[in-house]
């Protein structure tokens, strides 16, 4: 047997509730912005922007597991949980700023 | 003990689903005017329990018998207050016209934290992955008569998470400053070729990369040894000890960090400041889909179902952007190359 196919269709087997998660929410991130108005676009964006950062959780993971003398994993770890941090909080922040503009405009 | 340990695993695979739906929920009511200040709040606190689920109830699989909490918690808090704070002020202070800017400095904050944990997996699964595999009772015979299994998989998402974010850093840092206007637009001839090029480098280092780890294992079952090549590791039951780390590995990962944040850089540069937030957008997947790398590598649904879900409904976003300014997305994307004079001349 191919030796390179034997371990990738493992890992597919290995994995195939991710794989439907995968397939599943592709369809469900189409679906959730089908009619979108173009003054919503910034926003949208914003707080898609802000939701990617749920990489932060992978940073958390790997700062938690770090042994406290691996100081290279340490200062990389801190850094990427700061700049996941960034991520989340500065993302809706950022969008909520947008939005109160864009709901006072509307008002007047 | 093992009884309490699964409770805290049930417990946060709930919390991972909670936050989840609030991801959908809140992009749903986002896509629409009057509840879209509202969305954003819902997923904002989502990811505020999805974050501290995390720090509390999280377990590190040790090996398939035992697991353990988080450590260096007193860090972690440290970095996510800097983190907030720093997030905030600057947040709080841009001005309205500068949000399209801010935006992509963020998203580019959320790429290197994807390139980060690419760079610190890697790093750890080559220290770690005998003692993963020889934590068996001294039994070598256990593991296999051929070679050492290599996690193909988790290797491929490791780097597709390295590039990804690699890619979508460099590129949002490139479209901040076109929109702060400290980048210039900047081509040259043949730039697309060049552009193409690095691509396939960044894919055949990834290949070369693999398939340099994958020949690097073997087993000598006869003696009861484990030999590393590339690291040149050599184990003897039950001693378990590292010689030397060879460097090609390293330089070749490393490299392939480097190539993902010029093509990066050399993906925006050529494009116009007009068309920044279209790319920004497709950063903005670029770096969901990144997030979603990090989900495989942990098993992690909460990560797969945002990245995915931003990586998805991102694409589609930047497709109607493009066609909000009645323009295709590869139109956008080369049209700096031949059909930037021709559009030049069309808008003027």
């Amino acid at each position: 047997m191919n030796p390179l196919v034997n371990p990738v269709v493992e890992w597919i087997a290995n994995n195939r509730e991710m794989f439907y998660i995968v397939i599943l929410m592709i369809f469900v991130g189409i679906e959730i912005i089908g009619r979108v108005p173009s003054v919503l676009h910034t926003p949208l964006m914003s707080g898609a922007n802000a939701i990617h950062g749920v990489v932060i959780i992978g940073a958390i993971i790997v700062m938690g597991s770090a042994k406290s003398d691996d100081y290279f994993a340490l200062t990389l770890g801190f850094l990427a949980v700061v700049l996941g941090t960034l991520n989340v909080v500065g993302g809706f922040v950022v969008t909520d700023r947008m939005l109160e503009m864009f709901k006072s405009k509307k008002k007047k | 003990m093992e009884e309490n340990l699964n409770v805290l695993d049930s417990i946060l695979t709930f919390v991972y689903l909670i936050a989840s739906v609030t991801f959908i929920i809140g992009l749903k009511m986002l896509s629409h005017p009057e509840t879209a200040r509202k969305g954003n709040l819902i997923a904002a606190g989502g990811m505020t329990l999805a974050i501290f689920g995390t720090i509390f109830l999280y377990q590190n699989p040790l090996n398939n018998f035992e697991r353990e909490r988080l450590h260096n918690l007193p860090l972690i808090f440290l970095a996510l207050v800097v983190g907030t704070v720093i997030g905030v002020l600057s947040a709080r202070r841009v001005k309205m016209t500068a949000m399209p800017e801010m935006v992509s400095l963020f998203n580019g904050m959320g790429g290197a934290c994807a390139a980060l944990i690419s760079i610190l997996e890697f790093n750890h699964y080559l220290k770690s992955h005998f003692i993963q595999e020889v934590a068996l009772p001294g039994d070598f015979s256990v593991i296999g008569q051929g070679e050492l299994a290599v996690p193909y998989g988790k290797l491929a998402v490791i780097f597709l998470g390295l590039i990804i974010g690699s890619v979508s850093f460099a590129g949002s840092m490139i479209a901040w400053g076109k929109l702060n206007g400290k980048v210039k637009d900047y081509s040259f001839r043949g730039q697309h070729l060049v552009n193409l090029g690095m691509l396939a480098a960044i894919i055949g280092i990834s290949v070369i990369l693999l398939s340099t780890i994958s020949s690097s294992f073997s087993t000598d079952a006869v003696s009861g040894e484990l030999t590393n090549t590339a690291n040149r590791v050599r184990i003897q039951a039950p001693l378990l000890k590292f010689v030397h780390f060879d460097t090609s590995v390293y330089v070749l990962f490393y490299a392939l960090f480097f190539l993902s944040l010029a093509y990066g850089v050399l993906f925006v540069l050529p494009i116009g400041g007009a068309d920044m937030p279209v790319v920004i957008s497709l950063l903005n997947s670029f770096t969901g889909v990144a997030a979603a790398c990090g989900g495989f590598l942990y098993d992690n649904k909460v990560m797969l179902t945002g990245g995915i879900l931003v990586g998805a409904a991102g694409t589609l976003l930047t497709i109607l952007m493009c066609r909000a300014m009645n323009r295709s997305l590869k139109n956008v994307l080369i049209g700096s190359f031949g059909g930037g004079a021709a559009v030049g001349a069309a808008a003027g």
